[in-house]
């Protein structure tokens, strides 16, 4: 399954939480793999682990066991500054950025690039604006992020990782908050920053019909706590959709491409 | 457009503290006419050795006391808000000015009948003040640093700050209960906030202290940005999050401490000058906040240095000044929390 495009590599990998003592394991066994140029959906019923698994796979909570390499060198052996060049992130979080104008935001992307006070040259700010261009949200380029809509300040947050110039870009939940114009807009950018501008693109989404509609390819984390990978149109032929969620009463529909009851 | 906002808030703060340090110079107990305060200040003399006195070794050192008060707050103030990710926070109402009081109310109430006058110059005396204050704000960030790792919320971090203060002001007068009549005295003078306590012999290791952690703090202006995004966009931008956060609160600790030591707790400028900052400048940008904070900050204690001295009938306590000040804008802020860019 590996080939010269792939970037992102997971070994034996188990993720989960710590309680004090206890382990919880969640997910065990991954040997994942993401490839330059592809779009990947992570999908999952709640509590199935994916919050869980992108937090191990942005190197935020340790795994339980496996390593994770990313051009074949181990991302628990980098230092932080050298994982923040590989993988840029886009989460639900809530930040306090209200009175920086999209521009200042984007331009913290370029924090690993910059030296120690931060300042952003020329070639800097030419970066800045080649991304808020790319993630379509250059026109608000001078207003403040608390003046935007949801879906802007989706795209300001995509262009913040854009301008960190890494080959891997993951994304938690980045359509959650959305109304379904800017959901399908967010995905289409992601789709084409995989495909033209050669991004690894992984991002965990509920919106299942997008992601099959869009992604090239899906982990499906399955009731039984397997993850199946696979290209998009494979997986739904093979009947793996139905495996997604314990509900008896609802099953997927291969022709409307979502699930039916 | 940016720019020009922040050189004319720059602009007009500096132009506002060189007033303000004119009025320090020229308002006092005692009248001194400005052409001769201006022949002292320029080193001709007055002729008149009390007025030289009361200028060269009273008036100036409490300027430069004042100045360096507010702005040190004022930045521990930025400095905790950022952190914490909380726009309430302030070094007095987490209760790290309590914690660096309990330790001065130790060592003034403990040691203070044997130590001698407590601002008398004895080295040994403000030395063991200072080394208090510094033991008591860092016990109080320990304990919030540990609380926030438990505790999630906001709200809940300030009342812990408040309950910290509760039970530190309790120790004290535990304390109080069993401490000799002087070291009582000292502390109460202490408690009222006063930016005259430092003498000019003490001048350098109190503005000293200060201006090094001030420094410190620009040079935390890039990871403080990425903070704005919370820890975990901080982490993806290459900033080592747990080491950051022990930096600024080793800064906010030494800053506060300091100026407890010497001036006594003081509320309500760590809280407020931030968010005057920020709304003049219309940005949480730290590269220009941190200069516009200590600038502001260094105002406001400087206005209230003025108020304190403009009463012919003797000094207002500092504290009884700075809520007046304080609690307006606090009260504007959570007012007009929905239209001010910076909560949203």
């Amino acid at each position: 399954m590996n080939n010269d495009n792939t970037v992102y590599t997971t070994h034996d990998l188990a993720v989960g939480y710590r309680n004090g003592k206890t382990v919880v394991t969640l997910l065990q066994g991954l040997n994942l793999s993401l490839e330059k140029g592809k779009l990947v959906a992570l999908l999952g019923q709640n509590g199935a682990g994916k919050s869980t698994l992108l937090r191990a796979l942005t190197c935020d909570e340790r795994p339980i066991s496996g390593t994770i390499k990313v051009n074949g060198r181990s991302l628990a052996d980098m230092s932080q500054k050298d994982r923040s060049r590989l993988i840029g992130l886009v989460s639900t979080e809530r930040i306090q950025a209200g009175a920086l104008t999209v521009t200042e935001l984007v331009g913290l992307g370029r924090q690993p690039h910059t030296g120690f006070l931060g300042r952003l040259d020329d070639e800097d700010h030419e970066i800045v604006r080649q991304s808020m261009e790319d993630a379509g949200i250059i026109g608000k380029a001078n207003e403040y992020m608390a003046s935007l809509s949801d879906g802007e300040r989706q795209k300001a947050m995509i262009a913040r990782a854009l301008a960190q110039q890494t080959p891997i870009i993951i994304l938690d939940e980045p359509t959650a908050f959305l109304d379904v114009a800017s959901r399908i807009e967010t995905m289409r950018l992601l789709q084409t920053l995989a495909h033209e501008r050669g991004k690894a693109v992984l991002l965990s989404s509920h919106d299942i019909s997008q992601s099959l509609m869009l992604a090239d390819e899906l982990w499906l984390i399955t009731t039984d706590r397997q993850v199946i990978t696979g290209s998009t149109d494979e997986l739904v032929a093979s009947g793996a959709m139905d495996r997604l969620f314990d509900n008896r009463s609802i099953h997927f529909n291969n022709q409307i491409l979502d699930y039916s009851f | 457009m940016t720019s020009r906002r922040f050189n004319i808030t720059i602009v007009a703060l500096t132009l506002l503290l060189v007033l303000l340090m004119l009025a320090c110079l020229v308002f006092g107990s005692v009248d001194i006419p400005f052409g001769k305060i201006v022949d002292i200040v320029t080193g001709k003399g007055s002729g008149n050795k009390a007025w030289d006195i009361i200028i060269l070794q009273s008036r100036i050192p409490m300027i430069v006391t004042a100045a360096l008060a507010g702005a040190a707050l004022s930045i521990s103030g930025l400095l905790l808000q950022t952190t914490f990710n909380n726009p309430l926070a302030g070094p007095s109402i987490l209760g790290v000015s309590s914690g660096a009081g309990l330790g001065v109310a130790i060592v003034i109430l403990a040691l203070g009948g044997t130590l001698g006058g407590l601002w008398s110059g004895n080295v040994g005396s403000y030395m063991a003040i200072l080394v208090g204050a510094l033991l008591g704000a860092g016990v109080v960030l320990a304990v919030l640093i540990a609380f926030s790792a438990i505790v999630r919320s906001n709200t809940m971090l300030l009342i812990i700050g408040i309950l910290v203060s509760y039970l530190t002001s309790s120790i004290v007068q535990l304390l109080n209960s069993v401490a000799t009549e002087e070291g009582v005295h000292n502390y109460v003078a202490w408690g009222f906030g006063n930016f005259s306590g430092v003498s000019v012999a003490q001048m350098p290791v109190y503005a000293g202290i200060i201006i090094l952690a001030l420094i410190g703090s620009a040079l935390m202006i890039k990871p403080l940005n990425a903070l704005l995004l919370g820890a975990r966009y901080a982490r993806n931008l290459g900033i080592n999050v747990s080491r950051t956060r022990n930096i600024l609160l080793l800064i906010t600790g030494v800053l506060t401490a300091v100026v407890t030591a010497f001036c006594g707790p003081i509320g309500f400028i760590g809280l407020v000058v931030p968010h005057i900052a920020r709304m003049s400048l219309g940005t949480s940008n730290h590269s220009r906040l941190v200069p516009a904070t200590i600038l502001a900050g260094a105002d406001i204690a400087l206005l209230c240095a003025v108020a304190s001295v403009s009463n012919p009938h003797g000094i207002i306590p500092i504290n009884a000044i700075t809520p007046v000040i304080g609690v307006p804008i606090i009260l504007y802020i959570i007012i007009n929390r929905r239209r001010i860019q910076y909560f949203n």
